[in-house]
């Protein structure tokens, strides 16, 4: 959980000695009485996933009841042996797999080396190039998907993996060029310069000396893609109509279906499943993205 | 939570543009050794991420676009010819009272989730610069626990919190509340009601995202630049408002934008709130009608240009104020 740390550097500037005119025990009073408020906040941000976690543990005859339990004491893994012992979880899980690896290794290649161009390089309409991502991510796809369901169709690639990721990889690529340009713009071009100076070619120096500065960048980028193509639903009911071909999301939207009146516990199980692999890369990556992002969003 | 007092001394006027971020914006000039492959290179770079957004995106709009002015059908995709149709599709769609009121109704969804939002991510991001370092990680996990979770599960379970007989919502409201006309309520029947608990799972939804951004930015203001307006005799308050938030203005910008956009083309929280039993006709929005008309093909181009025509008017002020400060 060091993941989420940020540098220490940062909590409170230090309180000059000059000027200190509120009395010190006031202001901790008020650091604590916001502290307690920031923990509520906290809870309440957390009850709905904790929910999840604490239903999915449940057996059906403890969440029909008028009082709903709000510990798993006595809980069973009954729910989880459902949805595990499902050949068709396995099925979604194996496309959402190739659906995602196939977006994420497209786009993140060529989300860098347009990231690289338009910030390492001055060229005639590198700007519009710049905006035409900004505006891009304007596009509703909510208003593309029909057609591109039947640009798919005439292609017969709906139902495929390909033809997903290739919507998919279109879909990832304005915000992956827009973080990594942050990124990229945040190592020192002089530090190739330098090393340019002492005789290394252009891409020599490149790949020496900023390739490994960006590597953390990348990840995040990547991890980004992952979890944009790995949890995307509107595209994937668009272009997977068949039920052999169905991504996670679409699988538990009918494990939803399939249980709503009788076991939210299965239900809850499911999305447990697919909810905790997911968390944990989030974890290790949130940080970099908003800082990515935030790079991104200086001009660079 | 006290009253900003009223400002004493002057605080130091903001810059008006940002400090740079780490690194050179400016441009480098680029010793030309092989003229050419310099001068092609960065296009030959742009490529590969140029085709698929052509493709993917381009193409599908494109021919959307065409489809509008045109009366794609039945008979159609047995390949007759399409006929031109001038703009008939938008009068149609333009003149029906019903499809200005899923207009209206998006819009307002959009700028109530988007406020709120907003409002919510900077308070919270605001508060994780005051409190101490256990709080602030307490309260960065809760928050990342909540952005981490895939968007299907996360609907599983609001729908089952505000489940009708067994959820939690109904009976805390009924019970510890006392509010025992909660008891066995259904929340997705009315529309104003379903529109609540859409806002309640969008808005849950987009504030880590408002919370991390923002914060990381505040992070970035300079501490020289706090501790000296603190010398000037700045309240922390007025070093937050009149200083880092200004500072910090361009993130700000940006996450708005994004907000915007993205909560006027929610789609699939509508859409499988819809599923769980609401009336459709009446809780549609721009993304969930589109979809409804996709048996229409040239009736739903037409109304998708209108989505994305809508989305740039909301828009264009942003992006022409970014454009403004981006001049690379």
């Amino acid at each position: 959980m060091t993941a989420v740390v940020p540098p220490p550097n940062t909590a409170v500037p230090a309180r000059a000695q000059v000027v200190r005119r509120r009395p010190r025990r006031r202001a901790s009073a008020s650091r604590r009485l916001l502290g307690a408020l920031a923990v509520v906040v906290a809870l309440a941000w957390v009850f709905p996933v904790y929910w999840m976690i604490n239903s999915a543990f449940l057996p059906t005859n403890r969440l029909r009841t008028p009082e709903p339990s709000f510990l798993p004491f006595g809980g069973t893994l009954a729910n989880f042996r459902r949805v595990l012992g499902d050949p068709s979880f396995y099925d979604a899980f194996r496309v959402s797999l190739a659906v995602t690896g196939l977006t994420l290794a497209a786009a993140i290649l060529f989300a860098f080396v347009a990231a690289l161009a338009i910030s390492r390089f001055r060229f005639r309409g590198r700007k519009s190039f710049v905006v035409t991502v900004l505006v891009v991510q304007m596009i509703p796809a909510e208003g593309l998907f029909i057609s591109q369901y039947q640009m798919l169709d005439t292609w017969h690639l709906v139902n495929s993996v390909l033809g997903l990721s290739i919507v998919y990889v279109a879909a990832v690529l304005p915000f992956t060029i827009w973080m990594l340009r942050g990124f990229v713009s945040g190592v020192p071009f002089e530090l190739e310069e330098a090393a340019m100076m002492d005789g290394l070619s252009r891409t020599g120096a490149f790949f020496r000396i900023t390739f490994p500065l960006l590597a953390p960048g990348l990840v995040a980028s990547g991890v980004y893609g992952f979890l944009q193509a790995w949890n995307e639903y509107t595209l994937a009911l668009v272009v997977m109509t068949d039920p052999a071909e169905r991504t996670l999301p679409l699988w538990l939207q009918g494990l939803v279906e399939a249980n709503r009146a009788t076991d939210w516990g299965v239900v809850m199980a499911g999305a447990a499943v697919i909810t905790v692999p997911v968390i944990l890369f989030f974890l290790f990556v949130q940080r970099r993205m908003s800082s990515g992002l935030v790079a991104g969003a200086v001009k660079g | 939570m006290s009253a900003p007092p009223a400002p004493a001394a002057p605080a130091p006027a903001a810059p008006r543009t940002p400090p740079p971020a780490t690194g050179s914006t400016a441009a480098a000039p680029l010793r030309r050794r092989r003229p050419l492959p310099a001068r092609v290179g960065p296009y030959l770079l742009l490529v590969p991420a140029l085709v698929p957004l052509a493709v993917g995106l381009g193409y599908p709009l494109v021919r959307q676009f065409v489809f509008s002015f045109q009366e794609y059908g039945l008979a159609q995709q047995f390949g007759r010819p399409a006929e031109w149709v001038g703009l008939d599709n938008y009068v149609t769609l333009l003149s029906d009272p019903y499809v200005w009121g899923v207009i209206a109704r998006s819009i307002a969804f959009c700028l109530v989730n988007a406020a709120l939002t907003m409002a919510l991510g900077i308070a919270l991001a605001v508060l994780m610069t005051k409190v101490g370092r256990a709080a602030r990680i307490t309260l960065q996990v809760g928050m990342l626990l909540a952005w981490g979770t895939p968007v299907l599960a996360t609907m599983t379970v609001w729908q089952w919190l505000f489940d009708s007989q067994y959820g939690v919502v109904n009976w805390v409201l009924a019970g510890p509340l006392g509010m025992e006309g909660q008891r066995g309520h259904s929340w997705l029947i009315e529309p104003l009601s379903f529109y609540a608990v859409a806002t309640v799972i969008v808005v849950w939804m987009s504030v880590p995202f408002v919370v991390f951004t923002v914060y990381a930015g505040l992070l970035q203001v300079p501490d020289e630049c706090m501790e000296a307006a603190q010398l000037d005799g700045a309240s922390s308050w007025q070093r937050l408002w009149r200083l880092a938030l200004p500072m910090i203005k361009p993130v700000l910008f940006v996450v708005a934008l994004l907000q915007v956009i993205w909560d006027l083309r929610v789609f699939t929280q509508i859409h499988v709130l819809q599923r769980a039993g609401a009336p459709t006709r009446e809780t549609h929005l721009l993304g969930t009608y589109i979809y409804s008309l996709s048996k229409e093909f040239s009736m739903a181009g037409a109304m998708a240009t209108i989505m994305l025509v809508i989305t740039l008017a909301l828009t264009v002020f942003y992006i022409r104020r970014m454009l403004r400060e981006d001049e690379a």
